[in-house]
């Protein structure tokens, strides 16, 4: 029987950036273990489309194939996810794909993620070391603080939480929870606590974390098990006192 | 204060929600409380809370422009967002959703109910009792009223909760949890008070 087993895929197509979208069904011999690339993959060995016109493949992003890159990010009914761990097995049928659309769309489902690198270039995501002689080996780091900034670094950049959030939108230029997430983590670390308040002014700025508006979308959807929104909350009370360090001035 | 306007109207928004803003709507609910004595019991408070010193420095102060200027940025924080609770129906998207739904609704409550009291007694009204059994003796105006009412405490009690995340007070999962158990019960028991006065003048 396994052999008539098919499998319905409705994909949400785009010719360019700036054309309308629209969907396009297509339907594959089920394989045991299949997941939504490889199903792409097999689309693209055959781009006929369910009523049997033959199209262009299917554009998608893709590299690492194991949840650790975060380039394969699309939704996948309904949610935002990666397609590599979307297995075809635990989705219900006609599993419908579309484009994360919080990103400008290039083709088909595949988005420009440029913004979130953008944003952690003005958040200053980066641990600064660089000096005309050697600095010597930094401070270390408490073993307690280490093992949750782990889980902060495990973060991709795949832009699941940016398309969940409710306030990242064409009519506002918040930031959202990835990069600001990246801030504590940098924050945290013993050398980079050193360059803290630059972080913490960068994230005052417009767009930055007083955009937050608390619907929690973004950790509950992090497939990485992020806690963006304690990362939040947490920079939230860094900022309240660098506000007043800024106002009422202080030592540094 | 160059660069970073939009953390301190923010800040600001949120603090102005609690103090004066979340201060006043306790006094005035348990003010109009007094109703339920009967109509002696309520207009010796409303003559009394009428006749303070300085009242309108006081309104213009701790209600007016603090209100102002919430109701204002307000809409605009409302109608940023593009909520999504059809796609990701999780409980805080929700409060979230609400939270703005309900700030819109406490706003048309609030205008409306400012022209047909404070607005009407500077047009020569008095405020007392009968002005308010007057306003409710219209079923439609009670039920207005009523979900008015809800729709402030909502609004307060909710924006409590994220008063504490915005100011750094609740980090920790389980300090925000119990804080939506706190202001959840902070709600009901405000609802309770200002609903059994709406009751007393119907």
């Amino acid at each position: 029987m396994a052999e008539n087993k098919n499998v319905r895929f409705i994909i949400t197509r785009q010719d360019n950036p700036d054309s309308a979208p629209y969907q396009v069904e297509f339907v594959l011999p089920y394989r045991p273990n299949m997941n939504v690339i490889s199903a792409l993959m097999e689309i693209r060995r055959n781009p006929v489309q369910a009523n049997g016109d033959k199209t262009a493949p299917i554009t998608w992003d893709m590299n690492c194939l194991e949840e650790v890159c975060g380039a394969c990010s699309m939704v996948i009914n309904g949610k935002p996810r990666q397609a590599c761990t979307a297995l075809v097995d635990q989705l219900e049928q006609p599993i419908r794909l579309e484009p994360m659309r919080t990103f400008p769309v290039i083709r088909d489902l595949q988005v420009d993620r440029s913004r979130m690198f953008d944003s952690l270039k003005k958040v200053k995501a980066w641990i600064p070391i660089d000096g005309t002689y050697d600095l010597g080996p930094g401070p270390r780091m408490p073993e307690r603080k280490r093992q949750w900034a782990y889980e902060l670094s495990k973060c991709m950049t795949c832009g699941v939480c940016l398309e969940a959030c409710p306030n990242v939108n064409s009519s506002s230029d918040y930031i959202g929870p990835q990069p600001l997430s990246q801030v504590r983590l940098f924050n945290a670390h013993p050398t980079g606590a050193m360059n803290a308040p630059e972080r913490l002014n960068a994230i005052m700025g417009d767009g930055g974390i007083a955009s937050c508006g608390m619907s929690q979308n973004c950790v509950q959807s992090c497939p990485k098990g992020i806690p963006l929104t304690t990362s939040i909350a947490a920079l939230n009370r860094d900022t309240t006192i660098q506000s007043f360090r800024n106002f009422f001035g202080s030592d540094r | 204060m160059a660069g970073n306007r939009e953390f301190a109207n923010r800040r600001l928004h949120s603090l102005l929600g609690v103090i004066p803003l979340g201060i006043f709507v306790i006094q005035h609910l348990v003010v109009n409380h007094y109703a339920t004595n009967g109509v002696e019991s309520f207009n010796k408070a409303a003559n009394f809370m009428g006749g303070l010193p300085f009242r309108i420095f006081l309104e213009t102060f701790i209600i007016f422009l603090p209100l102002a200027y919430h109701a204002i940025y307000g809409i605009y924080i409302a109608f940023t967002a593009k909520n999504n609770v059809g796609r990701y129906s999780y409980f805080r998207n929700w409060m979230f959703m609400l939270q703005r739904l309900t700030g819109i609704i406490t706003l048309i409550f609030v205008a409306w109910h400012l022209w047909e009291t404070r607005i009407a007694a500077a047009r020569g009204s008095d405020v007392n009792f009968d002005m308010m059994s007057n306003i409710l003796d219209n079923p439609f105006m009670v039920a207005f009223y009523i979900i008015g009412i809800v729709s402030t405490t909502f609004h307060f009690a909710n924006g409590l909760w994220s008063f504490a995340v915005t100011w750094g007070l609740t980090i920790s999962p389980r300090a925000q949890r119990i804080t939506t158990y706190v202001t959840m019960v902070i709600f009901v028991a405000l609802s309770y008070v200002g609903i059994s006065a709406i009751l007393a003048f119907v």
